[in-house]
């Protein structure tokens, strides 16, 4: 029957195509893990922004011949991989967004000390109180709002004025991001626990809940929601896409010392199971140096340079003009007293 | 019933548990994970407010989702394989196509479209217009696959339409039916990325906060065993539904030239449905993609590294869809073909992993790879296993709808004439079963492209995928070069899904 001949044609050239499939698949496979015989390989677990971490990777390889196996993934994902893998991670270095991340892996012993040298090239406010890991470049919290909607006139100077009644439906925020858990440790730091829960509640009544800060800014720049609680570069990232005649948004900063102008770190960690150590720590100390930190600093991810008393070039308010609370890393925890706050506020 | 059925042949049965032992190791991982939290911190995890609303919430969209999905993958099925219905062969690839459209791309487009699509009212819409193919698939493939001498018969006799179908045709396709609302149920108990979006939290959202705020791989495991006893529950239900419901025919294709429903009058009202169902679930992210084609300021030239990703976006693709269906055919074998107890919690079991988010399942193999077998950590193999233990009962439906239609007596025929398993399996039961594969290949294939979650753990380090790179630009919002891979992602998928819908057209077969 013509028919039942067609399909074990078909069949036969399936089988035939997938078997070829897999061999092909995995010759491509062990390709990339396979060491030149050149130099030395290391792997960086990255959360961080790709495209500028691809422009890190590609000047520490041209500057030291130590070729960079990059796996980028969401910060968070990687970090409970790496949980998972234990001392078996092929990773040696871990370059992070916030430092609840890399916070979570230094508890459990997966990181090893950094070099002094790389540590003294970023302020020590911005490292780990442990030395555990390096911060290399930074965030200021700030609030994004729509030019149409309000004015910067009319916002406040705190970001606990945002959850009352007279924002209703006009703030919103993204719990479930990994940058919005330092803010609420913050307030928690600097106002105590009654202050914190009035203020979570506040927002359960009175605020709209985002699932992440991508889509929070963009809702504020189309008008839907007149102002969001977001990193500043996300402002930056989604003006450079859309162009300044359809950017229908600016940023506001709080007041002083107020918790929602922290400043975060984006770090880098070695791990303490890595074979490579003495090539990982290299890529640190490269991470901190003045070429990187000037690749940061003109690169589309919007973030401040830290260390080597680099400036950054982007239209940014220069970090020596922001004011942060004065909390150090270590007050900022490990995020898990924020998440426990969050579920006995209902909100997750 | 008896426990395995009658005279299994030890293969299979062997293969049949190393497929269900495979398939069964993120739901082993989340219960010895589950098993290292303490009382205290079960008991404040399980018993919040918001557990509570999450249930009622997950359980409402499941509902929803899956009866809409039943309505309009078995009209349209109905419609292409029975009907004159005028281009029948392109709105066959074109009602399967949103299955190419990752849900994040979707999601993403109807927000930006318009604000109406928040909460229960969007998240129903959106689900629907991406998982409905899951119906139409298999249910396609049992039409195409069944006799239709026996609605011409029905007909004759003075049924109408509809009595035809419902006396008729609908006894023949549920269990294909119910296979692929099974699989839509499972799919919505652990999605999370068109429902982070359009802001409806489900279970799933509550699992992902877990191990990205928490850092908690406990708790999320926790939380996990909630999944899994909602997936058993979805398991039992089909279960009953389902039967021992059988049909059989003699022969292959009983080449007969059978004459279509015609639609006369309602056939400008069924295009017009077709046109909507297209418009809704194709051209609002197609045309979501081109606009950030044309107007994002980062567009640029997609790097020449797109095809490689493409490539890899292929060739995984269809490894996938080969280690799926193989893994799942003794399954379906012993299910359908050896009907008893034990094969029955067997097949069920395969179902598990389908109801877990990716990222549960994925770390589940990283522990197993890391610990057991360390040199396939972070390979390809692992990441196609990975897949096939995602998507298995996608291929396991298809594979069990077409199966039951097959009588047995022609595969005993054939032992009785003195053949061995093997060769009546290769020689009788593969070809007629050959519709069945090939759904059952597309389905997984069209999964795969745009998985996400699990390719960015498992990957081997460096590879890129159509999926990854996307992902990579639309985090760091460059929406305009994001578009080429999305756009890639559907075209890499037109493909395969165009030549299976024209290779086993039984009808251009039965005309020589």
């Amino acid at each position: 029957m013509m028919w039942t001949i067609r399909v074990r044609t078909m069949l036969s050239a399936w089988v035939v195509l997938a078997l070829a499939g897999l061999l092909v698949v995995a010759g491509c496979g062990s390709a990339p893990s396979t060491q030149g015989a050149a130099g030395q390989t290391i792997t960086v677990y990255s959360g961080q922004h790709e495209q500028t971490a691809q422009m890190l990777v590609a000047g520490f390889t041209a500057a030291t011949g130590i070729k960079v196996a990059l796996r980028s993934g969401g910060e968070a994902e990687l970090a409970n991989q790496i949980l998972q893998e234990g001392s078996a991670s092929p990773a040696d270095v871990f370059y992070a967004e916030n430092p609840p991340a890399l916070e979570a892996l230094r508890e459990k012993n997966l990181l090893s000390p950094v070099d002094a040298a790389t540590l003294s090239a970023v302020p020590a406010a911005y490292d780990s109180p442990q030395g555990q890991w390096v911060g290399v470049s930074a965030r200021s919290a700030a609030l994004v709002f729509n030019t149409a909607a309000t004015s910067e006139a009319q916002l406040p100077a705190s970001v606990l004025d945002m959850a009352g009644p007279a924002w209703k439906g006009k703030f919103g925020y993204a719990p479930t991001e990994t940058d919005f858990q330092p803010v609420l440790t913050a307030v928690a730091k600097l106002k105590g626990t009654d202050v914190v829960k009035q203020w979570l509640a506040d927002l359960k009544a009175n605020a709209k809940v985002y699932p992440d800060n991508e889509t929070l800014v963009a809702a504020v720049n189309s008008g839907e929601i007149a102002t969001g609680l977001i990193d500043h570069y996300y402002w930056y990232r989604l003006q450079r896409e859309l162009g300044p005649d359809k950017t229908a948004s600016a940023l506001h900063y709080f007041g002083p010392g107020d918790p929602g102008s922290l400043v975060d770190v984006s770090g880098a960690g070695v791990l303490a199971s890595s074979k490579n150590n003495a090539a990982a720590q290299k890529f640190l100390a490269y991470l901190v140096s003045k070429p990187a930190q000037t690749i940061i600093g003109t690169s589309d991810s919007y973030e401040y340079p830290l260390g080597s008393g680099v400036i950054t070039s982007q239209p940014l308010r220069p970090l020596d003009q922001l004011h942060p609370p004065a909390l150090s890393v270590a007050d900022l925890g490990d995020g898990r007293s924020s998440l426990a706050m969050l579920q006995q506020a209902g909100l997750l | 019933m008896t426990l395995i059925g009658r005279r299994v042949p030890l293969p299979l049965l062997g293969a049949g548990l190393v497929t269900a032992a495979v398939v069964a190791l993120p739901a082993v991982f989340v219960l010895a994970e589950a098993g290292g939290v303490g009382w205290a911190q079960a008991r404040t995890l399980l018993l919040r407010s918001t557990v509570v609303h999450l249930l009622g919430s997950t359980a409402a969209l499941t509902g929803a989702v899956t009866a809409l999905c039943i309505v309009v993958g078995v009209a349209a099925a109905w419609c292409t394989e029975r009907t004159d219905l005028p281009g029948a062969r392109t709105w066959r690839v074109l009602v399967v196509l949103p299955v190419a459209i990752p849900e994040f791309v979707s999601g993403y487009s109807w927000v930006s479209l318009t604000r109406a699509v928040y909460g229960f009212g969007g998240a129903v819409l959106i689900s629907t217009l991406s998982l409905y193919p899951l119906v139409y698939l298999p249910v396609a493939a049992m039409l195409r696959g069944r006799d239709p001498t026996q609605d011409q018969v029905a007909r004759s006799l003075g049924l109408g339409p509809g009595a035809v179908f419902r006396r008729v045709t609908l006894p023949q396709i549920l269990p294909a039916l119910l296979g692929g609302a099974l699989i839509v149920g499972l799919h919505l108990l652990g999605e999370y990325g068109a429902f982070a979006i359009v802001r409806y939290p489900t279970f799933a959202t509550e699992i992902f906060t877990e191990y990205n705020l928490g850092f908690d791989p406990g708790a999320a495991a926790l939380l996990s065993v909630v999944l899994i006893v909602l997936c058993v529950a979805l398991l039992g239900g089909e279960t009953r539904l389902t039967g021992a419901a059988r049909q059989a025919r003699i022969g292959g294709g009983a080449a007969r030239q059978v004459s279509p429903v015609r639609l006369g009058r309602l056939t400008v009202p069924v295009l017009a449905g077709f046109a909507g169902l297209a418009t809704l679930a194709l051209g609002v992210p197609i045309g979501s993609l081109g606009y950030w084609l044309i107007r994002g300021g980062s567009t640029t030239l997609p790097p020449a590294s797109i095809w490689a990703a493409a490539g890899y976006t292929l060739t995984l693709g269809a490894a996938a869809a080969a280690a799926a269906t193989l893994l799942a055919l003794p399954v379906a074998l012993l299910a359908v073909r050896h009907h008893g107890r034990l094969t029955v919690m067997l097949e069920r079991s395969t179902y598990l992993a389908r109801a877990l988010p990716g990222v549960v399942v994925a770390l589940a193999l990283v522990f197993f790879a890391l610990h057991y077998v360390p040199i396939v950590y972070q390979s390809a193999p692992l990441l196609i296993l990975a897949y096939a233990v995602l998507f298995l009962p996608l291929a396991l439906i298809a594979l069990r709808a077409t199966l039951t239609q097959i009588p047995p007596g022609l595969a005993e025929m054939g032992r009785s004439l003195g053949r061995l398993p093997i060769t009546v399996l290769v020689r009788v039961t593969l070809p007629l079963l050959g519709p069945g594969l090939a759904a059952a290949a597309a389905l997984v294939f069209l999964s795969t492209t745009t998985e996400l979650t699990a390719t960015l753990l498992l990957r081997p380090t460096g590879l890129q995928t159509l999926a990854t790179q996307f992902w990579v630009y639309t985090s760091g919002l460059a929406y305009g070069a994001a578009a080429p891979y999305a756009a890639l992602m559907v075209a890499v998928s037109a493909l395969p899904t165009y030549l299976l819908t024209r290779r086993i057209d039984p009808l251009s077969a039965s005309a020589t």
